[in-house]
């Protein structure tokens, strides 16, 4: 399923090439898997649906709402073994003392922890109580256990789940934090113009954000989730706009000459990178305070756009640039220097940093040239070793890779269903879900947390 | 009858017949009769025949044995020719006077009535605005795929485009625009150097940099939105409009 190549500049005798070849690619792939902190050893998780608490006619419609999102939740993670629903035991607990641990700890179910619970609506409130227990610890199983309350609304309930499942994730997935409740920020055009819209991760809750009636383009939220930058064309240029998420509306960002596009936030929200044409009239990386002022010029090619940082370090830059014919993706220190290049061929663009540092996500048409046009397909690289796996192989153009926050996941655009829709898919190429139906819809930008 | 008789009449025959030759010959003697006068002739023609107001025809002429010889009453010479400019359909004479007599010739020059235009009360041509003589001496010029040089015919529209950007004073903002296929952000940048290549071509040509803006609409102003080469030819281009 998942194809390892390598873009080696060696060349050795034919029998060793071919040795060498297979060992590095195996290499690249485990490599590659660790860096997406998906380990081999994945939890045995039961997720048995909640029990209704009570028989107040919003209990039963709210607790279907739960079950569903919570279970798509841990499903959607990429670090549990889910135990399929057909082999549960009949009785399903709806608290520790109906918990039969042995029953799901034998075959068939054989789980190696359960989650379970109750919800329930009393006087317009849901109210919700989860577990998770270690099954084969008899000990001391209770791993987990959360009460939730909020007004009624099915909106609460799947905030209620989010909320329970990033609990169980971070307990279970090496401390990194889930992304239930992470938003997805991307560009729509189902008002009748091109304008920023934002989403649940999981693709519920849609909802405009701009309203700029001209065209709104690459969207990029903030590290802490409170300003939205984007390109905006304005009469005459385009310019970084900035919008208030607490404020819910644009607020003021220097006007600077020329055009200016494709903004990008350092990890700890000090500094915006972004394309201009300010200098030469022609598209340069610059970089410059979160407030826009003290613009640099960090590259000098013709036609560099999509500047994207490490966000680990914040020291590099990744970013596109025609200065050699075809787009490429290169590499530079924050300060301009030390500029790599890092595809060789094809049309490749769109870098994305994974949250860890180690890994480049990117879209490319690998084999460009007369008759393969059109496919473009998303890649990752393992910065260090440059070694590259496909993500994506069915077919159409596949463009605007983003990391989930906790590098597990990437959410793309993709024309594969005839027009452009937002796709995610866990990094190593499973759990493909389409996101997006209505209009169309492209660059998702997904939060930091 | 009886035959003395007979031989009488044979005798006076004879005898007659003599009578009559020798008196002949001796009229020889008296004066002739003056020559007769030899006949006058008269030609004339018109080439061409017929024509439009304003061209002419050339009449040519000729007599003989003429003494006296006039077109229209004019006199002129017995052979000649002349040009005349009708304005309407003549009929041209020639008299020719002889001792013979008068011979008159004639010739018809027709004239055409001329394709005039019918009276359009005051012909005020349409006002030209500087919208529409933009439109017209700047043209959109095309791009290859991926790349931003200008093609030679391009170069060419450009250079003549400047002139009148010159001469009008025109400020002029040159739109680079590409085609549907890659990403969205990389496009903007292509087309800023589409834009760019059209600003210094114009530039070369003598416009002034404070005369010319540029702006990239990447791939989002496509002007025609099938997958196929055709319309992403269209869209592979920069437009440019008349800044007022």
């Amino acid at each position: 399923m998942v194809k390892a190549n390598r873009l080696g500049k060696g060349r050795t005798l034919g029998f060793i090439t071919l040795m060498l070849c297979g060992f590095l690619s195996a290499a690249a792939q485990d490599r590659i898997k660790i860096e997406l902190n998906m380990g081999q050893e994945r939890p045995r998780l039961a997720a048995p649906d909640f029990k209704a608490a009570n028989g107040d006619p919003q209990t039963a419609p709210l607790n279907t709402v739960f079950n569903q999102t919570l279970w798509n939740d841990l499903d959607n993670a990429g670090i549990f073994d889910m135990v399929a629903k057909s082999f549960y035991p009949s009785q399903m607990p709806g608290q520790p003392s109906e918990l039969n641990a042995k029953a799901w700890g034998d075959p068939p179910p054989n789980a190696g922890v359960i989650t379970f619970g109750n919800l329930g609506v009393t006087s317009g409130k849901v109210d919700v109580q989860g577990w998770l227990y270690d099954v084969k610890n008899p000990g001391a199983p209770q791993i987990l256990g959360k009460q939730y309350k909020e007004d009624a609304t099915p909106d609460n309930a799947r905030l209620i789940a989010h909320r329970f499942a990033d609990e169980i994730i971070a307990r279970l997935g090496s401390g990194i934090p889930g992304i239930a409740e992470s938003q997805i920020y991307f560009v729509s055009t189902r008002s009748g113009n091109k304008e920023i819209w934002s989403m649940d991760y999981d693709g519920a809750n849609q909802k405009q954000i701009t309203k700029l009636g001209t065209i709104a383009l690459s969207p990029r939220i903030s590290p802490d989730g409170s300003r939205l930058a984007f390109s905006g064309l304005t009469r005459d240029s385009w310019q970084i706009m900035m919008y208030s998420m607490d404020l819910g509306r644009t607020v003021a960002f220097p006007r600077i000459a020329g055009d200016n596009f494709s903004p990008a936030w350092a990890s700890d929200g000090t500094k915006i990178a972004f394309s201009s044409t300010m200098h030469s009239g022609l598209s340069e990386i610059f970089i410059a305070d979160a407030n826009g002022a003290g613009a640099r010029r960090l590259s000098t090619g013709k036609g560099d756009v999509s500047p994207v940082f490490n966000p680990k370090t914040n020291g590099q830059i990744a970013w596109v640039s025609g200065r050699t014919g075809l787009p490429q993706i290169y590499v530079m220190d924050a300060d301009g220097s030390n500029v790599q290049r890092m595809t060789d061929q094809g049309y490749a663009v769109s870098p994305a940093w994974s949250p860890n540092g180690l890994l480049l996500a990117f879209a490319w048409v690998r084999n460009y040239g007369p008759g393969v046009l059109g496919g473009s397909d998303i890649y990752l690289m393992d910065i260090a070793s440059r070694q590259i796996i496909q993500l994506t192989h069915d077919g159409g153009r596949n463009d605007f890779p983003s990391w989930s926050p906790d590098g597990r996941h990437i959410v793309f655009q993709s024309n594969r269903t005839g027009n452009e829709q937002i796709w995610s898919v866990l990094a190593d190429g499973t759990h493909l879900q389409q996101l997006t139906r209505q209009g169309r819809n492209s660059q998702p930008n997904w939060s930091f947390k | 009858m009886n035959k003395s008789t007979s031989n009488r009449i044979v005798v006076l025959g004879v005898l007659a017949l003599l009578m009559v030759a020798s008196g002949c010959k001796k009229k020889e003697t008296a004066p002739p009769p003056p020559p007769p006068p030899k006949p006058v002739t008269a030609t004339l023609s018109a080439n061409p025949t017929s024509i439009e107001a304003g061209q002419s025809s050339t009449l040519t002429w000729s007599t003989e044995n003429a003494t006296d010889v006039a077109l229209d009453g004019n006199k002129v010479d017995p052979s000649g020719s002349q040009t005349v400019s009708p304005t309407q359909t003549t009929t041209y004479h020639l008299t020719a006077k002889g001792a013979a007599g008068t011979q008159e010739a004639t010739a018809q020059v027709s004239v055409a009535a001329k394709p005039t235009p019918t009276p359009t009360p005051a012909p005020t041509p349409p006002p030209v605005t500087d919208d529409q003589l933009f439109a017209q001496m700047v043209k959109d010029v095309f791009f290859d795929y991926d790349k931003s040089d200008l093609r030679p015919d391009a170069q060419q529209a450009l250079a003549q485009a400047a002139q009148v950007i010159k001469q009008k004073g025109w400020r002029v903002q040159i739109e680079g625009n590409c085609d549907e296929r890659g990403s969205t952000e990389y496009n903007l940048a292509l087309g800023e150097r589409r834009a760019d290549a059209a600003k210094q071509a114009l530039q070369q040509a003598g416009v002034g940099a404070d005369a010319l803006k540029t702006i990239s609409y990447g791939k989002e102003k496509p002007q025609c939105t099938d997958s196929n080469e055709d319309c992403w030819q269209k869209n592979r281009r920069d437009h440019f409009s008349l800044l007022h």
